[in-house]
């Protein structure tokens, strides 16, 4: 590891200017993590517009500040509203709410943030030692691995969710397709372009993803929102008292571990990792019935994993130029937009940015703790903010961000569309995340692809014979077949059992 | 919807905890839409993946040694193709499709204000077609008061105004 270039990083951190801008990105993050409704995929893509007023090191601090500060502000609905503001807090209402109920609502939240703050600074220190020898093993890699790296990491996101695999497999190639939109970059022939001149360019990245994600969430919102009123139970006494410390100690320790492994692997993340960092302390527990009535392990490990995850999620996007999910999709194309294509090469190329986003964390992690401990009744009171007030400053921010990228009003056009999309796909059940990610990745994947194929002289075999890209389509393979595989097991195990049981229940991933 | 499987002896905490999230999370979730809605999602997939492969095969599929604009196209609109075919036969009975209510007008009237949003900033600038989203989302899509209404939107406009002309210099046509 270069130290030069980690110190340097540091130094360009703590300019007055970055430091403002990464306060900014924890702070909205903690903001819409509080708030239902918005993800951080969603924000990040509303505010991509911004990346092209400001510096791009101070953009990237932002957006991914956004990410993880949304990690914290989470745990906070689900512990006092019982409503996991981001889906990565979903296990943590299980214990954080029976924690509030008993009065204990403190207790929760102040071991949450404890155990974020961990979990998090672990990922980062596992983060500043192995992503620079990821990106110098990875400097090898050729078009072929390339091009299977990007297609496996389309299925791994579009696999390993919570939805039925099929449709999100469908999302995802059609993201594909949508990325062949435009001037074909080999023959210069026009493809989708329907003798549409704006679209010759292709189809921006920033308004599809404001549209999908954005637009399309901010009006599935509107319709899911009932006007309910969001009144918090009353919290006191945030800081844990020694015991509690002392009996989550364990908990914090095995999540940041099991957060940073799974949060590596593409389509991991967050999410799962909370699942499986519950999972394992309730089955070495020696009272695991106490989970589900106020066990505080059972919010100090989900809430440590998913905050582990996040950051180390960072890893394939900064040595490999993978997005490992939506969100990481979202910093991709906002790399993209600066003129800075992530990759192994990044570490070398643009040490600043580099160190710069990763150290940008230890300090953005530290505000984010004192955010949640001493300034956690602050964001309580957000809650009470009612959702319709906000609603259509979110829409203003969508509409005149997306016209400032090109000063364009077919922008506007276009994103509207995707929103529609958007809302539509979410209604019939596809969710957006594999389509914007795999549309991020279609162009990797197609010139890898033809490249590979001009390398093998038309044999595709060659793909198959290198031993990097020939390990990673055998894993594709095995990704692609495992949920049918189990599906059919499934079935003869249940046989007698009808109807068959849905394959969207399989949420297990191969990776365990 | 939960899990019906027997669960195996190893992996029983982690499936109980899932299925129970999954119930959690259908809790809230509006009435689902039926096998209609899954319908209608697969076919347009396949109009897609079958167009999708139609058009790219004109493009030019080439050779594998030297692939033409057309093949990798056509590749994944085929791959789209079969995987809606698949979906149509085995994705009837998902429960994952929200049905059409009568508050799926509040997205349809927002959609609205988008567009009429887009087609008269040019004419007369951002302020007044702003202002008007803001009353519309406010008042009939939020129900919120008419005095909340017009001070949210008056300050909401003033505040984007400063913002973008003065803070982040950034032209958006404006009228004033």
């Amino acid at each position: 590891m270069d130290v030069n270039a980690f110190l340097d990083g540091f130094s360009l951190v703590t300019e007055p200017q970055n430091l403002l801008y990464c306060l900014i990105g924890v702070l909205i993050g903690m903001l819409i993590g509080v708030l239902p409704g918005l993800g951080p995929a969603a924000t990040i893509a509303i505010l991509l517009p911004i990346t092209y007023s400001i510096d791009p090191v101070s953009a990237i601090i932002m957006l991914a500040g956004i990410y993880y500060g949304a990690q914290y502000g989470g745990t906070i609905t689900s512990v006092l509203l019982r409503l996991p503001g981001e889906a990565s807090s979903v296990v943590t209402v299980f214990d954080g709410f029976a924690l509030a109920k008993q009065g204990k609502a403190g207790t929760a939240l102040g071991i949450a943030a404890i155990g974020s703050f961990v979990g998090a600074t672990v990922s980062i220190l596992g983060l500043t030692l192995v992503a620079p020898l990821i990106a110098g093993w990875a400097l090898n890699f050729g078009d072929p691995e390339y091009a299977a790296l990007a297609l496996l990491g389309v299925l791994l996101v579009a696999t390993i969710g919570n939805g039925n695999k099929l449709k999100a497999m469908i999302a995802a190639a059609l993201g594909l397709l949508l990325a062949t939109v435009g001037r074909d970059s080999f023959s210069g022939a026009e493809r989708f372009t329907f003798g549409s001149l704006q679209l010759t360019e292709g189809i921006d990245f920033v308004v599809v993803a404001m549209g999908l994600f954005g637009v399309g969430e901010i009006l599935y919102n509107l319709e899911e929102r009932h006007g309910k009123p969001h009144v918090p139970a009353a919290i006191a006494n945030i800081w844990p008292s020694r015991k509690d410390l002392k009996q989550s100690s364990g908990a914090i320790g095995r999540g940041s571990l099991i957060g940073f492994v799974l949060g590596v692997l593409p389509g991991g993340g967050a999410v799962m990792s909370s699942l499986a960092a519950y999972a394992t302390e309730k089955r070495i527990s020696k009272h695991p019935e106490r989970f589900g009535r106020g066990a505080i392990e059972g919010v100090a490990a989900p809430e440590t994993a998913n905050n582990a995850a996040a950051t180390s999620s960072f890893i394939p996007l900064l040595t490999l130029g993978i997005p490992a999910n939506a969100s990481m999709a979202m910093l991709f194309g906002a790399l993209l937009i600066l003129g800075i294509s992530p990759g192994p090469q990044l570490v070398e190329e643009r040490p600043d940015l580099f160190w710069g986003v990763i150290n940008s964390m230890y300090i953005g992690n530290l505000i984010l703790l004192i955010l949640s401990i001493p300034l956690v009744g602050i964001f309580v009171r957000i809650l009470r903010v009612r959702p319709a007030i906000l609603a259509p400053i979110t829409a203003l921010i969508t509409i005149l961000g997306v016209y400032t990228i090109n000063n364009s009003t077919f922008d506007i056009f276009v994103m509207i569309v995707f929103g529609l999309i958007g809302y539509l796909m979410k209604k019939v059940g596809f969710e957006p995340g594999p389509m914007v990610l795999a549309f991020v990745l279609g162009s990797i994947v197609e010139d890898g692809f033809r490249r590979s194929m001009l390398i093998f002289d038309g044999d595709p075999t060659g793909f198959f014979t290198r031993p990097i890209s020939g390990t990673i389509l055998a894993a594709f393979v095995l990704v692609a077949l495992w949920p049918a595989a189990k599906a059919i097991l499934a079935r003869r195990k249940t046989a007698t059992v009808t109807p068959a049981p849905a394959e969207r229940d399989d949420v297990d991933t191969p990776t365990r | 919807m939960s899990d019906e499987r027997t669960p195996a002896p190893d992996q029983d905490i982690l499936a109980e905890i899932q299925a129970e999230v999954a119930h959690d999370l259908e809790e809230e979730r509006p009435p689902a839409g039926g096998p209609a809605y899954q319908v209608v999602g697969a076919l347009v997939a396949l109009v897609v993946g079958i167009g999708g492969a139609v058009l790219s095969y004109g493009y030019g599929m080439g050779t594998l040694r030297q692939p033409g604009p057309g093949m990798w196209p056509f590749v994944v609109s085929i791959a789209i193709a079969l995987m809606a075919v698949a979906l149509l036969v085995v994705g009837r009975g998902l429960t994952d499709s929200e049905k059409f209510t009568r508050s799926s007008v509040l997205p349809a009237v927002g959609l609205v204000t988008f567009i009429v949003l887009a087609l008269l900033m040019p004419v007369i600038g951002f302020e007044i077609p702003s202002l008007l989203l803001c009353v519309v989302w406010l008042r009939f899509l939020g129900g919120e008061s008419w005095r909340s209404t017009i001070i949210t939107s008056i300050v909401t406009v003033a505040a984007f105004y400063f913002l973008f002309l003065y803070g982040l210099r950034i032209p958006l046509p404006h009228l004033f």
